[in-house]
């Protein structure tokens, strides 16, 4: 059996919608979280010392072979336990998207249907007594123990790293090598182990094919992901998306540099074809230019609004589910037709490419006062091609300009050759810049 | 005051390592400081650094503190608020003419400005992590930040609030059983050197000897300690500075020693 650190997907696709015409300008195209292999998402809402954290589980395999360890801050109580629904992760990726724009389309597959969430009665499985037993002789307290949904779910804390990673290992969660120096200091911070396994009886109950994201409730100080336990794995790079949603403003990392992905500038028509292919050579790029150290914003942007939309803002009802607490129930806003745009949300999407070379640390992350809007938004311009009534010599000149220049920043973002740029752009009426003699521009 | 006489003045190469930080900061590391705010921060220090000398009966207008001060802000202050920036300023000069025991100010100005504003308002924050953390980087500002020192000739602090703090850092790494490129990557962090070599080494807010400095330097890295990594609240270091200053006093009454003076001509007095 194996632990999933991290959640993994291995479909590379692009979600490319039906058009639809909107105000302002086109959608064409998003980048979401399925062009990146292996990516976790969690969702954080914090406000104050409170967070509600959900981890979404795209985990492929059967239900039987899926483990999770994670560090909590605090103790857990049932509770503070719930099995939340994909559908929202879906819809908020979907929403803070980086996203090709020509037109716009709010998905029309997108489904908000709310799934009903089960709680189950806190039976205790047969074996618990013997678990605890087993425990106990290895230092290890089961501090609670719930079924919540699918999973059965375990707080343990420990005296000795040895004996839980031992205790953990006995009991189907098998860490990667070296995971019981970090688990030791998780222990020594005070830390609890949460522990998953799917009850497959619970899940044939549940009629669900897939597992839903596991979520949970606290109270801490500490606003941070525990990233370390993932870069054991031997697969290299990790890749996480974060969403935070909060009060006041964005959210950043506090002991690493976050940094704003180039955004609104134009591509060339062709990518239109190759979003998810120029998405993430610019991303790995980006990555290689701040030294593989950077978390990366995606999207910035209150919670009521987008312009342009690569999906509907989640409406108060979803935010809920994620666990926006300060959001009051407003029943009446749910029976209007349109849903109603959430107040005082701010969502921010960092997306993340670590290992523990370069991410030696865990994410430590705060909230600003900053509400300036940002997204990542890239725009095709289709030069006009119809009938012309007139000499169109010089605005195809100026076509054949803004083209070339598209090419160069394509080439500068993404790192691709800037000849095979040029070779797919069809330039407007004319000679492509670089069949032009060399000594035609030197003068003039 | 004539020009050999001027360049003299530590403050000088302060005000020019901090511009240069700046201009780093905004070109390279795209910090997106507001130039307004850089404005509204320069204007209202100066014109309260005025009232103030006028209303002290200071014998002359020095701007070049608050100039530095003004620097200091803008490198680290945060806000979307024109106004908190304004505000900042005179929290930070006014605190200058305000707070004081025996002709020493108590809160270095900048630092004094920036938790006040932090405590008041969610609109104002610091971005410790925006200097990132490479080794180059690191290198490249203790170096100037040390020139800045030595012609101050008040380098203790720093190097001791240093020694201090990263010996708290590798100690809960060892006690942890972390790797050593943990206290590593937090003792590279940029905001963390430009508080070491900028704001707890100000000679007007320090105790007046070497041994007091060092003693007050052990104090701002314990408390910043645990604000970080007990607490777990961001700006340990800012707001441990903030929490200590009062102590200074206390430290100056038992260890006495003569008060800094920046480089005056004879006969003025600040």
């Amino acid at each position: 059996m194996r632990v999933l650190v991290t959640v993994m997907t291995a479909i590379l696709t692009v979600m490319i919608t039906t058009t639809a015409q909107a105000f302002c300008g086109f959608y064409v195209a998003k980048a979401d979280t399925n062009l990146f292999n292996q990516a976790s998402q969690v969702v954080l809402v914090r406000d104050g010392n409170r967070t509600v954290i959900t981890m979404a589980n795209d985990f492929e395999g059967e239900a039987d072979d899926f483990a999770v360890v994670i560090p909590v801050p605090t103790m857990i109580e049932r509770e503070q336990i719930n099995v939340g629904d994909r559908a929202v992760i879906e819809h908020l990726d979907a929403y803070t998207s980086p996203r090709l724009v020509e037109y716009h389309d709010p998905d029309p597959c997108m489904r908000f249907e709310i799934a009903e969430r089960a709680f189950s009665d806190a039976s205790l499985p047969a074996s618990a007594k013997q678990l605890g037993q087993s425990a106990r002789s290895r230092g290890v307290t089961i501090e609670a123990q719930y079924t919540v949904g699918e999973y059965d779910i375990m707080i343990l804390s420990a005296t000795q790293s040895d004996g839980l990673v031992t205790w953990l290992d006995e009991n189907g969660y098998k860490l990667p090598r070296g995971a019981a120096r970090i688990v030791g200091s998780y222990l020594k911070q005070d830390m609890r182990f949460f522990v998953a396994k799917v009850n497959l009886e619970e899940q044939a109950k549940s009629g669900y094919q897939y597992l839903r994201p596991i979520q949970v409730a606290y109270e801490s100080n500490k606003f941070m992901l525990p990233i370390r336990l993932g870069t054991l794995n031997a697969k290299g790079k990790q890749e996480l998306f974060v969403y935070a949603l909060t009060r006041t403003g964005r959210v950043e990392a506090t002991n690493y540099r976050t940094v704003k992905l180039p955004s609104n500038f134009d591509v060339p028509e062709f990518v239109e074809d190759e979003f998810a292919d120029f998405y993430r050579a610019m991303f790995e790029r980006q990555t290689k230019e701040h030294n593989e150290r950077a978390v990366f914003l995606e999207y910035a942007w209150d919670m009521a609004w987008c312009d342009p939309c690569a999906a509907d803002p989640l409406s108060a009802k979803e935010l809920r589910s994620l666990g926006v607490f300060w959001l009051g129930d407003n029943g009446s806003a749910e029976q209007r037709i349109m849903p109603q745009p959430a107040q005082n949300v701010f969502v921010t999407r960092l997306h993340v490419r670590y290992d523990a070379e370069h991410f030696p640390e865990d994410l430590v992350f705060q909230e600003t006062g900053d509400r300036q809007n940002y997204q990542g938004r890239y725009v095709i311009r289709h030069p006009w091609k119809g009938e012309a009534s007139c000499d169109l010599t010089q605005y195809h000149a100026g076509v054949r300009e803004r083209q070339e220049r598209e090419a160069q920043q394509l080439a500068n973002l993404t790192g691709w050759d800037i000849a095979d740029i040029r070779d797919r752009i069809t330039f407007a009426h004319g000679d492509t810049p670089e069949k032009e003699p060399w000594w035609k521009r030197l003068w003039n | 005051m004539n020009a050999s006489k001027r360049l003299s003045d530590p403050r000088c190469y302060q005000v020019l390592v901090l511009g240069c930080l700046l201009a780093f900061g905004v070109t390279v590391l795209d910090f997106g400081i507001h130039w307004q705010n850089a404005l509204a921060i320069l204007v209202t220090a100066q014109a309260v650094q005025y009232l103030g000398t006028r209303l002290v009966g200071l014998a002359r207008f020095d701007p070049l503190s608050a100039l530095i001060t003004s620097l200091s802000l803008t490198l680290l202050l945060r806000t979307d608020v024109i106004a908190l920036a304004a505000l900042a300023a005179v929290i930070a000069i006014g605190s200058k003419f305000l707070v004081r025991v025996r002709g020493k100010h108590v809160f270095n100005p900048a630092n004094v400005a920036l938790v006040s504003l932090m405590l008041v308002s969610d609109q104002a924050w610091v971005s410790s992590g925006q200097w990132g953390s490479a080794a180059l980087g690191a290198f490249a500002l203790s170096c100037l930040g040390f020139l800045v020192l030595t012609r101050a000739k008040r380098a203790e602090t720093t190097i001791a609030f240093l020694l201090f703090y990263g010996g708290l850092l590798y100690g809960r790494a060892l006690w942890l059983g972390d790797p050593l490129s943990i206290p590593l990557h937090q003792l590279q962090n940029g905001a963390l050197l430009i508080f070491a070599f900028f704001m707890i080494s100000d000679p007007k807010t320090t105790p007046d000897t070497a041994a007091g400095r060092i003693l007050y330097a052990a104090l701002v890295a314990s408390i910043a300690f645990v604000i970080q990594f007990v607490f777990y609240v961001p700006n340990g270091p800012i707001l441990a500075l903030v929490m200590s200053a009062p102590v200074v006093p206390v430290i100056d009454a038992l260890l006495q020693g003569t008060h800094y003076q920046w480089q005056q001509p004879q006969g003025v007095r600040q």
